[in-house]
């Protein structure tokens, strides 16, 4: 794929740095502002893979929607927990975890580098996308011709979301147990 | 220059990878949580990778539909947090135990 090898490792290693230290720090704040910098790093290579509409989205909904959410959640509930505690789990079933998820991860790159890709259906090449106006133009006459029976499901599960949320966050649960 | 498919799509296996050994090994459930939004976010971008290789569109609409999803898990999910929280005043995973009791 013709996209800039150091922007993309650029990105890369920030997005891979900064998912680390999500799931490595101790403090959820910190966490939660490592995930937006895993966002933007995201939304980067989107940009790079020439998928505007979807770059912009990210940023918009992950990195400006839902971050808030989680932050506010943290501010709620001032909940400061130790919550990170591997010494409870025994040596060897560390030892033995971790090796298997690398040789996991192993596996899947060697399959992913192997593997003979699906040459291109040349629906979409970069000259057409940029003959019909663009990838946002090129995604929005999609989603509102071809694929508009999901995206007027997606409504019924954006309501279904906001009823159920507000429904679970208000009830009390201990009501029901003594 | 340019970056083959294989390295992209190894890339979105590694932050999987980091996103589920963080499901598997913190006990902060709003840790958990954003694990998932990485997990979620590793296959979009495997999504975007194949519609640039292959040439088609359709990768990019299902992440707009993965976007939407994932947003209306997290408004779910952390409302289930708050819950949990009022019964329990804890975040703790291991906290949960109504099953024992």
């Amino acid at each position: 794929m013709n996209i800039s090898p150091y922007f993309f490792y650029g990105f890369g290693g920030i997005a891979i740095a900064c998912s680390l230290l999500v799931i490595l720090k101790r403090n959820p704040v910190a966490s939660a502002f490592s995930l937006v910098m895993v966002f933007f790093a995201f939304a980067g290579i989107y940009a790079l893979l020439d998928a505007h509409l979807i770059a912009t989205l990210q940023i918009f909904v992950y990195a400006g929607a839902i971050m808030v959410l989680f932050i506010f959640v943290i501010m709620l509930l001032n909940a400061d927990v130790p919550s990170f505690d591997l010494g409870r789990t025994h040596l060897g079933i560390r030892i033995a975890a971790g090796l298997l998820s690398v040789a996991t991860l192993a596996l899947f790159i060697w399959a992913f580098s192997t593997t003979q890709l699906t040459p291109p259906v040349d629906q979409f090449t970069p000259e057409r996308i940029e003959a019909a106006g663009g990838n946002t133009q090129v995604v929005s006459e999609l989603m509102f011709s071809e694929y508009i029976l999901p995206f007027e499901l997606t409504s019924v599960l954006l309501l279904a979301a906001i009823v159920g949320a507000v429904a679970i966050a208000k009830r009390k649960l201990s009501e029901g147990r003594s | 220059m340019s970056v083959e498919p294989w390295v992209v799509l190894s890339f979105c296996a590694m932050i999987f990878f980091i996103g589920f050994t963080g499901v598997l090994i913190r006990r902060n459930i709003l840790v958990v949580l954003m694990s998932i939004e990485l997990m979620l976010n590793a296959v979009n971008l495997t999504f975007v990778t194949f519609s640039k290789h292959l040439q088609h569109m359709g990768g990019q609409m299902s992440v707009f539909f993965v976007i939407t999803v994932a947003a209306a898990e997290s408004a779910v999910g952390l409302g289930l947090v708050i819950a949990m929280f009022r019964t329990l005043r804890s975040v703790d995973t291991d906290q949960i135990q109504f099953l024992k009791e």
